[in-house]
């Protein structure tokens, strides 16, 4: 890395090991977690030496499997109407100014603040209320609420630098509205559609308290059923599961922010 | 003068309501007729990007018309009129090469794809920039993002084409250029060019016509020469140009001629048909190149005399202030090397000397 000598935080002569102090309290237990997946002992915080068995054992674990099944489900539907909910109400709030619209905004965005806990017991009676049967269908639906702000966020930002004189030239030129919306606003705003819906993707795939509390016997997800396998004891198995989710999460992540950088 | 192309009538624009209410265009009627380089030209807020706009179909009028070859315009969208627009921005699409922007209208309009992408090689090469077909807008410079914004507006041969402040954003340099390229499109083309801009020198350049806009209303339609040389109104004389403006009683001279007494006592015959209804105080106006200077001991009894209180010299003219006494100042531009005496130094008194077409009566 190339250090600037005049950037004024070297003058905090406690900089480097203060960095290192923090970096190391973010990432040593993850790093932790992945070493103690290839551990051979039972025992998860012994080691012995190294082995791929455990990825093994829970690749071929059933439960596991139908698990992270309905995670993947789970994430994709939920990710798909989030996403088009998204993409529709950033296009409408960027359409110009009416009464009531930063009410509208901050309602937009408010699940991402709401306490989780509140979120998922508001959800629950809310669907024991009107007697819907819990399940995966009950699971996609509050998921599909608290990803709407993140696939909200990135699609308007992008609207938000797009110059509007865009789909004026797009109409002038002969093109209908749904004709500069699939030429113009589209292919402009694919990046940003694209950055929420994996963003919206990892925060569906990873969550536990709403689905622990929305889904019914048939609908355990992946973060559900690693936390009933750590009750049982904590097993390397359970540190290949993680590991791989956390693999999973990256990728995605990395993507998004790819993509996000993309500019025309 | 040939056909009417575009005709506003009675056209008012109000945007908001009740306390925010703001008048954007207010009861404004205008023929622009075929072939015509017409410019509304004014400050930032008199209505003319609004009437772009209107004409454009991008705003809907508040009240009044516009008619496109004597048809109604006002229910059609943008993409139904054969109207197109240079933006301001430009506002090329980013994600698509020059040449797909180009035939972007045509293809909208089912022309076929060869067809299409000739005209675009046709339209790239009006407007000289034959090799860039394959890039990006973000590959060009401001000055070819705009030929290209150019060619992608004229491509489906619009009956009108609209520009709204296209130079503005451009250096001085490269703005002079595009004057004299859009003046020669237009020739070309025959196309109907509405221009928009608050640039005087740039509407004086290139229009056949220009209209003078203020607060939402056209003060003044007349030739580039016109505007200039016999301003209606205070503002568009102030406006475009420089101008002195002298405040006199206007009178009779006594052969049946109206002339205008100033302060001093001084008499001002006029060659302007004055109504016979107007009298009273009023404002003239006075080019300070139509001016001139000579010794006070060549004065005439009639004429204006002063003091020299500044001289700026400029190089091909020097610019005069002349004290007249009671605050009145007149600017006077005097060519250098034209041959007349024109080094008149600070404090000398001095007489002025005018042409009587050159004095303009103002209306209120």
């Amino acid at each position: 890395m190339k250090v600037d000598a005049s950037n004024p935080l070297w003058r905090f002569r406690g900089i480097t090991s203060t960095a290192m102090f923090f970096f190391a309290y973010l990432y040593l237990p993850i790093v932790v977690l992945i070493a103690l997946s290839f551990n051979e002992n039972r025992l998860a915080t012994i080691w012995t030496g190294f082995t791929m068995d455990w990825y093994v054992t829970a690749l071929s674990n059933d439960d596991m499997l139908r698990a992270a099944q309905n995670s993947i489900v789970i994430a994709v539907s939920a990710t798909v109407l989030a996403t088009i909910a998204a993409t529709l109400a950033a296009m409408g709030m960027s359409r110009g100014r009416f009464k009531g619209e930063a009410g509208v905004s901050a309602m937009l965005v408010l699940p991402l603040l709401v306490p989780e806990i509140v979120t998922a017991i508001a959800t629950l009676l809310f669907f024991v209320a009107l007697g819907i049967k819990l399940g995966l269908l009950t699971v996609i639906i509050a998921h599909t609420v608290f990803c709407i702000p993140f696939a909200y966020l990135p699609i308007r930002a992008r609207l938000e630098g797009m110059d509007p004189a865009l789909v004026e030239a797009a109409n002038d030129l002969y093109a209908n509205e749904w004709k500069a919306f699939r030429r113009v606003t589209l292919p402009l705003l694919w990046p940003g559609i694209l950055s929420g819906a994996m963003l919206s993707f990892i925060i569906s795939l990873d969550d536990f308290v709403i689905s622990y509390f929305v889904g019914g016997a048939g609908a355990t997800t992946l973060p559900i059923y690693i936390f009933g396998m750590i009750r049982i004891g904590i097993t390397p198995e359970v540190n290949a599961v993680s590991a791989m989710m956390l693999i999973v999460s990256i990728l995605f992540v990395s993507i998004s922010f790819l993509i996000d950088r993309i500019r025309y | 003068m040939s056909e009417v192309v575009i005709s506003a009538k009675s056209v008012g624009k109000t945007f908001g309501s009740g306390a925010d209410k703001v008048t954007a265009l207010d009861d404004v009627s205008v023929d622009i007729f075929q072939n015509e380089f017409f410019t509304m030209l004014g400050p930032s807020g008199c209505g003319k990007t609004t009437l772009l706009r209107l004409i454009g179909g991008f705003e809907q009028a508040t009240s009044g018309q516009i008619l496109l070859e004597g048809k109604a315009l006002n229910d059609l969208p943008p993409y139904k009129r054969p109207i197109n627009t240079v933006f301001q921005s430009y506002a090329l699409f980013p994600h698509l090469t020059v040449r797909q922007n180009i035939t972007f209208g045509l293809e909208m309009q089912g022309v076929a794809r060869k067809q299409a992408d000739d005209r675009a090689e046709e339209m790239l090469e009006l407007v000289r920039l034959a090799q860039y077909g394959d890039r990006v807008p973000s590959q060009l410079s401001g000055g070819q993002q705009q030929r290209i914004a150019l060619a992608r507006a004229l491509a489906p041969a619009p009956k009108v084409l609209l520009l709204d402040e296209p130079l503005s954003a451009l250096d001085l340099k490269l703005r002079k250029e595009m004057q004299v390229e859009l003046k020669r499109l237009q020739t070309e083309t025959g196309i109907t060019f509405v221009f928009v801009t608050h640039d005087q020198e740039e509407a004086l350049a290139m229009s056949d016509r220009i209209a003078v806009m203020k607060s939402g209303e056209i003060l003044q339609i007349g030739a580039p020469r016109e505007i200039y040389e016999a301003p209606t109104h205070r503002f568009v004389a102030d406006f475009i140009g420089d101008s002195n403006f002298l405040v006199g009683n206007l009178v009779d001279d006594g052969a049946g001629k109206r002339a205008v007494k100033l302060g001093g006592g001084q008499v001002i015959e006029l060659t302007q048909d004055v109504s016979s209804q107007r009298s009273g105080e009023v404002t003239v106006s006075v080019r300070p190149e139509r001016l001139g200077l000579v010794a006070e001991s060549q004065a005439g009894d009639n004429q204006l005399v002063g003091t020299v209180s500044t001289v700026i010299y400029f190089g091909t003219d020097t610019t005069y202030q002349i004290d007249l006494g009671n605050d009145a100042l007149l600017t006077v531009r005097m060519q250098n090397g034209s041959g007349a005496k024109a080094d008149f130094a600070q404090g000398e008194r001095v007489g002025i000397t005018m042409s009587p077409d050159s004095i303009r009566v103002l209306a209120d």
